[in-house]
């Protein structure tokens, strides 16, 4: 497998994460808070995790998520896990 | 259940429990879909023994401090066991706080020793003041093989051969510290001694009992009074079993209902909300028939439970419900924040009892609870055996501020005799919330006397504990308040913070300040960020020294303007 520059995981997960939640994918943005944009509450941010570990094929603890709310940041943990 | 009343400490109660209910399991753990540990509480006492032999040959002296920042893990109650074992101090802190406000709790609370996760730990030593932390020896938990632990020693290899000397306390000597708020602004170390710990146990396992065999889910961060005592003490001190998960995602919780057949579990409203979404996301997707027939059930269930519950009938008439749940569920227990009731009723419609309460760190775990007898979604349930409460300077409605006294009140807050002294008047700890009794004596809650909110996710946010993240931005005075302490709402739920903003004269607030509000609110954990702002006009008033005179301030902002003036951020 090809690997992921940072920018594409980014874009990868605005994709997701607009397709879980129903939000238009050209309204998210790498800096937008997701708690926020999305309009989800910390559970639903877990599941969101769930959904990103399947597609990257990575294992993240509950604990790569706290302490984030954003997707830059966000991209930045999975990558590092890839 | 072993005899409480026998013991001065929770060390001694806790070891009786360790050698009556030896062959029982005591401790389950699991990690997803796998399951990693599995202890009797032989296995556990021969865990934490060598450990209390290690913290006692490194000096680790009764009435020394140590904090313990771990998620719910078997580790954190070994490590308790432990520490209580050599007479200790327990200082359980919120793994979920930042590194600095971790650094913060640990200088206050004066811990001289410190169980951490790896990754916790890492983060605090990343921090530009791990130089200047005053602990004595930190045990790191489940480290990599290579990690640089700063100075660190591994919690597994931690442990010495021989026994250690069990050091047992009196009734009054300290337990835990437990800070019930507190960071930024004033740190609320609750100082609670082993006779507050076992009396609750003693009045919370009248009313719900466990015994060898049931199961507790522990979801509710072990470090909160209710996990504490739900998730630790009561099980043990009856042989039940504590089931820990490493994960939070609401498949895995799901899961665990079944495959661990709980008995009880402790839940916040997120999470109970969560709960209810799914199960009524399942009705929604049942066929027409299938639905006629389940409400119909539903119905005759509530007919049936209406004056007590009756889990075994519900059983029956609801199989399918209660199977997603293990069979086996006799409660959900919760408390710490405020409850939809209509979400209350719903689960206790479908069979499953809602045992919910109210309680703050400071008065122990919790002050009343519902007895269930019959259950009342719309109150708090009744005072335990041993509390009793008051209504402070009731109005006309009859509600006032509730006042309590139990022996389950803290002692003090550490390092604080003037707050102390305002909070506990002639032996009665005031709440700072409004309540009222029925004639039916279930208390009901009407909103916060305080200038504070709670959060869905049952935090205690108090608001200058937030100002400093507003500190710097270019507006000439700033000072953030409860929406509900400034507008009174006589209802809680729906809670949110308030900023209000004093620009110079003829300044605007430009959308480059409010940005930059923005920005610096997104850098807040989600559950501290503010709400709104209001723009004011005036100057703030202030005491001599300088501080803002909050009473004051909202007494004049609720005079001028409406709570529609808050503008959302």
């Amino acid at each position: 497998m090809t690997m992921r520059t940072p920018q594409q995981t980014t874009e990868e997960i605005l994709d997701l994460a607009a397709a879980q939640f129903k939000v238009p994918r050209e309204s998210l943005s790498p800096d937008d808070d997701f708690f926020k944009k999305l309009g989800i509450d910390s559970l639903q941010a877990l599941s969101l995790l769930t959904r990103l570990e399947q597609h990257f094929n990575v294992e993240l603890p509950d604990y790569e998520l706290q302490g984030v709310t954003d997707f830059r940041t966000l991209a930045e943990r999975i990558q590092s896990r890839l | 259940m072993i005899d409480l009343d026998q013991h001065s400490s929770l060390g001694s109660a806790l070891r009786e429990a360790l050698d009556t209910f030896a062959n029982e399991t005591c401790l389950i753990e699991a990690d997803r879909d796998r399951e990693r540990t599995r202890l009797t509480y032989s296995d556990f006492n021969h865990m934490a023994l060598p450990l209390a032999r290690a913290l006692q040959d490194a000096e680790f002296r009764p009435n020394d401090r140590c904090a313990i920042i771990m998620t719910n893990q078997s580790k954190w109650l070994i490590s308790a066991y432990a520490l209580l074992y050599t007479g200790g101090v327990l200082v359980p802190l919120d793994y979920k706080l930042t590194a600095g406000e971790h650094l913060e709790l640990l200088a206050h609370s004066k811990a001289k020793f410190l169980i951490i996760e790896y990754h916790l730990w890492r983060a605090i030593t990343q921090h530009p003041e791990f130089a200047n932390h005053k602990v004595k020896i930190v045990l790191v938990t489940e480290a990599p093989p290579t990690a640089d632990l700063k100075g660190g020693f591994r919690w597994e290899e931690f442990r010495r051969k021989g026994d250690p000397n069990f050091i047992n306390r009196k009734r009054d000597d300290w337990a835990c510290i437990v800070y019930s708020s507190g960071t930024g602004g004033r740190p609320k170390g609750c100082v609670l001694t082993h006779n507050n710990y076992l009396e609750q146990c003693k009045s919370l396992t009248a009313w719900y009992p466990f015994w060898p065999g049931v199961r507790y889910l522990s979801i509710l961060p072990t470090n909160h009074a209710i996990d504490f005592m739900v998730g630790f003490i009561g099980p043990f001190v009856c042989g039940a079993c504590v089931v820990h998960l490493r994960t939070l995602r609401p498949e895995f919780v799901r899961d665990a209902f079944v495959r661990y057949k709980i008995t009880y579990v402790s839940l916040v409203p997120l999470v109970l909300k969560n709960l209810e979404r799914g199960i009524r996301g399942n009705f929604e997707n049942l066929s027409p028939s299938k639905r006629f027939i389940l409400d119909r059930l539903i119905s005759l269930n509530k007919l049936l439970t209406r004056k007590r519950p009756n889990v075994p009938l519900s059983r029956n008439l609801l199989p399918q419900v209660h199977k997603a749940f293990g069979c086996e569920l006799l409660a959900l227990i919760t408390g710490g924040a405020f409850i939809e009731p209509s979400t209350m009723q719903f689960f206790y419609d479908l069979g499953i009892p809602v045992a919910n309460g109210y309680g703050l760190t400071e008065g122990g775990t919790a002050l009343t609870l519902n007895d269930l007898k019959p259950f009342r979604a719309d109150t708090v349930g009744k005072p335990l055996p041993g509390v009793e409460l008051r209504i402070l300077n009731p109005d006309a409605d009859g509600i006032g501020e509730v006042a309590a006294k139990s022996a389950t009140v803290m002692s003090h807050y550490l390092d604080d005799p003037e707050l102390t002294a305002e909070t506990i008047v002639d032996g009665w700890l005031l709440t700072g919330d409004l309540g009222r009794f029925e004639g039916t004596g279930h208390l009901q809650l009407f909103g916060r006397k305080k200038n504070m909110i709670v959060t869905e996710g049952g935090k205690n946010i108090y608001p200058e504990d937030i100002e400093s993240a507003f500190e710097g931005i270019e507006i000439k005075e700033h000072c953030i308040f409860a929406a509900n302490f400034i507008w009174p709402q006589k209802e809680l739920g729906k809670e949110m913070l308030v900023l209000v903003l004093h620009p110079d004269l003829n300044q605007e607030v430009t959308t480059t300040i409010l940005d930059d509000i923005s920005a610096r609110n997104r850098r807040l954990p989600d559950f501290k960020r503010v709400g709104g702002y209001l723009v004011w006009d005036k100057d703030f008033p202030r005491t001599a020294s300088m501080k803002i005179k909050r009473n004051e301030l909202a007494e004049q902002i609720r005079t001028s303007v409406e709570s529609s003036a808050v503008k959302a951020l």
